[in-house]
């Protein structure tokens, strides 16, 4: 049989601060990247490449039989009244452009029965796009299906104000029940310290993607906010993994210390960690690699998650649950050694308590 | 292992997968015949079972918000006239009455000659405009100003019944103009009044968006000018001007509204949008508050070519008999005079009275045929309470959604390819278990979806995605568990049962705690992120079956037929 550990014995918390700085750096480098757009970058660039689920505006996919260069096709849209467009090409399919506008208010339309709350943007685009031939018959399935047409509109996706002021609220808030959710399971199965150590390492991941996001500029969109979503799912998977493996082996092994019980978990399930994250990994580079524009930032979300999740639970999860440990039980032996000079026989009874939830026994080393 | 479990468990997996595949590929509401075996019978059958989201399938998706704050306004300012009128007809001396809509109360408010009074005339108010508790007002008095508040709770219920109102106008607006299959919904929460239209195929919803907005609030008022005997209906060159001509120290008295007169430029045959950005000239006027009739007094509405040949349309209409009376009263009574129609603020044609006029009028002014037929339509159709205004318009072509289909299939395929390749080499046989436990999952999956009558979405397929994952991990838990229990010493068959045991808590665990959080997902999310944990969590449930159970059956199954000595298993 193929194997890929054999008996390995890595002290990993040993590197917990190795590992914590680095997160703390990652985390540093993308919050501090997004701080800096946001407040010094002269062109007023948002800390995040927000798409217009969260900042409003309308973006519309275009494909052309005969594309026009990009310049022109800009000059036209500046003519048609708009200010501060961005054209993208589509990479992967010949001619198709999207268009991206930021909020352009509301005009009255000239037909004058019915202009409340109509986003101007599309009509103007349209007129724009009407200087390069005729577009599609509605009826036609495909641009091919008219032959009198030079373009087609895609799809479009334009957002209000409060909608995408509602989204982004809603995007925040969802993201937090989850883990709030997850903080609740973990401490209902396994201890307070366990879900906050799990929380705070996929907090940690989800930051760090943020971070990234805003250093690269990728959009964050509604399709994101679902991968991050999926991503919490698979971080929080992995540290329960660990966490259940301790929750066995401190049965098992009752004199050992939670430092060295926390490591020997880890070390055991070491290859099922590698093996599923791997797997994983793998689908999500096919999505990166055949999913599409659509999806890209999606599946870019999702490498990124993965990547750290993996990292975060064995440097960042298991950490922090042991430290918060140790705390307790310094504080509680401090309380017991307090209550003893006091009252000498509840006091033998609360550190028989004590112990049997922390566990027996000094670490083996020394913090 | 018993012999009898595994019959037991056998069985029930066979009739779960079968009737699992029937759900996915078997026909639906008619019975099976051989054509569903074929290919093209499975494919037409998979099409027509599983539903797939706009996103996907193409269509457009709108998000109207009922703009509330417009119809508590509009509510304050007509009970504050009403209120004016009822205490005058009782004979009561009134100074003055208006509304106050600043920092999100509404209130109306009147101020009486005589402060002893302000009891009796709150009385005599309140018979006739409907200012209870029960509608939500609430009042107060001070000196000799009446003050009537609209509560917040009495707001909730306006908005919510204002909103219900609203959609069910839509409704009739929609069928009307024969949208194939539209979805109509409330959307976001309890105070957000938001409606969501989605409409399948449609992919230029601009004409939809045109005939829904159109609040269609007809008014015929009086026009404030010189008889016709004495000219033209008096004018001005911009709304400056008009309100100076009121000489009541530039702003606009209770009693008189100053709305735009547009004369319209529309020729007929010419696209509307094309000359989108030539802005007819505009001319303001002074009209009388309130107005004669309203919308609400409309019995009919039709459109009607202008001159026989012409290309131009009007739109005719006539009263119910309560309108009719009172529109013939007062037209019997200004003769000579000029009369308007209003709409939505806008004053739209203007004539003098020739004569008393009862139940019929016109809207002239040179419409094409198509905005005719949708005005009438509006019109028939009722006013909307409050305006509408687009808060999210999405459309997505029948190739956009495809191309993403066939994009978001072939990285699963690759996506999956991958999976059982590695499988295979690392577990050698125990990955065939694995793979089938995976498929099985799909399919099953799939089945729950179609059950439950969910769409699918691309956020729904982020959550098999997370499925398959987690799927994956269940296999390589109890694998590698099994694995360190056979290295342990342990022999084949009871490795096989520990292996299950221990990684059946932790498979518990994970799984518990993803439902847990779709739960709150579910709760806290709307659309896509519902799809999502609505996926995952019939995903997860359909995993503890495939990865466990039917894993587990399996193993039992190969270990019966090496008997209890076995001394090696392919994992």
């Amino acid at each position: 049989m193929i194997r890929l550990f054999h008996e390995v014995r890595v002290d990993w918390l040993g590197w917990r601060r190795f590992f914590i700085g680095i997160s703390i750096l990652l985390m540093l480098a993308g919050m501090g990247t997004a701080l800096y757009r946001h407040r010094f970058h002269p062109n007023g660039t948002d800390a995040f490449n927000l798409g217009v689920d969260f900042k409003g505006g309308t973006v519309v996919t275009v494909r052309f039989k005969q594309p026009p260069a990009a310049d022109a096709l800009r000059a036209a849209i500046n003519q048609a009244g708009i200010k501060d467009s961005v054209l993208q090409p589509v990479l992967d399919k010949k001619g198709e452009f999207l268009v991206k506008v930021p909020h352009q208010g509301f005009e009255e339309s000239a037909t004058g029965e019915s202009q409340a709350g109509v986003d101007a943007a599309r009509t103007k685009i349209k007129r724009a796009l009407n200087t390069f031939g005729q577009e599609a018959d509605p009826s036609a399935k495909t641009l091919e299906d008219d032959p009198k047409a030079a373009y087609k509109i895609e799809g479009t996706d334009a957002v209000g104000q409060v909608a995408s002021k509602q989204l982004r609220t809603q995007a925040i808030a969802v993201t937090v029940a989850a883990l709030i959710g997850m903080l609740l399971f973990i401490a209902f199965r396994f201890e307070w310290t366990y879900g906050a150590g799990a929380v705070i390492a996929v907090f940690h991941t989800v930051l760090v993607t943020l971070g990234l996001f805003s250093i690269f500029q990728i959009e964050i969109n509604l399709t994101v906010i679902a991968a991050l979503l999926t991503l919490v799912g698979f971080d929080v998977n992995d540290s329960i993994v660990i966490f259940d493996r301790i929750r066995e082996n401190r049965k098992l092994y009752r004199r050992m210390s939670l430092y060295d019980v926390t490591n020997l978990s880890i070390n055991q399930t070491l290859s099922r960690t590698v093996i599923t994250s791997g797997l994983v990994f793998l689908s999500v580079v096919s999505l990166v690699l055949l999913g599409g524009e659509t999806l890209r930032p999606f599946s870019l979300a999702l490498v990124m998650g993965i990547l750290f999740g993996t990292y975060d639970t064995i440097a960042v999860a298991g950490p922090i649950m042991v430290w918060w440990e140790r705390r307790l039980e310094a504080s509680n032996r401090a309380a017991a050694a307090k209550q003893r000079q006091t009252d000498p026989v509840s006091s033998r009874k609360s550190a028989r308590t004590d112990r049997s939830r922390n566990g027996v026994g000094k670490p083996s080393r020394a913090a | 292992m018993k012999k009898r479990n595994l019959l037991q468990r056998s069985i029930v997996i066979a009739i779960v997968t079968v009737v699992g595949f029937y759900i996915v590929i078997g026909p639906h509401g008619r019975r099976p015949h051989l054509s569903d075996l074929r290919w093209s019978g499975i494919k037409a059958n998979l099409q027509n079972n599983i539903h797939l989201g706009l996103d996907l399938k193409g269509g457009s998706h709108l998000v109207m918000r009922v703009k509330i704050e417009d119809f508590f306004k509009r509510l304050a300012e007509e009970n504050a006239l009403a209120a004016q009128a009822t205490a005058k007809d009782a004979g009561y001396d009134v100074k003055e009455a208006h509304a106050d809509t600043s920092g999100g109360t509404y209130r109306s408010i009147l101020q009486v000659g005589d402060p002893s009074k302000t009891k009796e005339i709150r009385d005599a108010v309140e018979k006739k405009v409907d200012f209870s508790d029960r509608t939500g007002w609430s009042f107060a008095s001070s000196g000799n100003t009446l003050t009537w508040t609209l509560t917040g709770t009495g707001q909730r219920a306006l908005a919510e019944s204002a909103t219900d109102q609203a959609m069910k106008i839509i409704d009739t607006r929609i069928n009307a103009v024969g949208v194939a299959e539209p979805t109509l919904a409330r959307h976001g929460g309890q105070n957000s009044h938001e409606i969501l239209l989605q409409m399948p195929g449609l992919q230029d919803p601009e004409r939809v968006k045109q005939l829904l907005a159109g609040a269609s609030h007809l008014e015929l008022v009086h026009v404030v000018s010189t008889p016709q005997t004495q000219g033209p209906v008096q004018t001005y060159p911009g709304e400056q001007e008009a309100i100076a001509s009121l000489n009541s120290g530039g702003k606009v008295p209770t009693n008189r509204r100053v709305l735009p007169y547009t004369e319209r430029p529309e020729l007929a045959g010419q696209d509307a949008n094309a000359n989108a950005n030539v802005q007819p000239p505009k001319k303001w006027v002074v009209i009388e508050s309130p107005a004669i009739v309203d919308g609400a007094q409309l019995r009919s509405a039709t459109a009607n070519q202008s001159r026989a040949g012409a290309d131009e349309y009007e739109i005719d209409f006539s009263l119910k008999p309560a309108g009719a009376q009172k529109f013939g009263e007062w037209t019997g009574a200004n003769i000579n005079e000029y009369m308007g129609v209003v709409l939505d603020d806008q004053v739209k044609s203007i004539a003098y009275i020739k004569g008393q006029i009862f139940d019929t009028g016109q809207i002239s002014g040179r419409f094409s045929k198509q905005s005719a037929d949708d005005l009438a339509l509006t019109l028939r159709s009722g006013a909307l309470p409050a305006p509408i205004e687009y808060q999210e318009e999405r459309t997505v072509g029948p190739s956009l959604g495809a191309d993403s289909i066939r994009a978001g299939v072939r990285a699963s395929l690759l996506g999956l390819a991958l999976v059982v390749f590695f499988m295979l080499i690392y577990y050698r046989g125990s990955g065939i278990n694995a793979i089938i436990a995976l498929l099985l999952n799909m399919v099953l999956m799939l089945a729950g979806l179609i059950m439950f009558g969910a769409t699918l979405t691309l956020p729904g397929i982020a959550g098999i995605i997370l499925t398959i994952g987690m799927a994956v991990d269940s296999n390589v838990l109890i694998f590698e568990r099994i694995r360190e229990e056979m290295r342990s010493g342990k022999t084949i068959p009871s490795a096989v049962e520990q292996g299950f045991a221990h990684a059946f808590v932790t498979i518990i665990d994970t799984h518990v705690t993803t439902i847990v959080s779709s739960l709150f997902l579910y709760a806290f999310g709307a659309g896509p992120i519902r799809g999502f944990a609505v996926t995952l969590v019939l995903g997860l449930l359909v995993n503890l079956f495939s990865a466990v159970y039917v894993s587990r059956t399996i193993f039992i199954w190969l270990l019966s037929r090496k008997g209890r000595r076995a001394e090696s298993l392919s994992i």
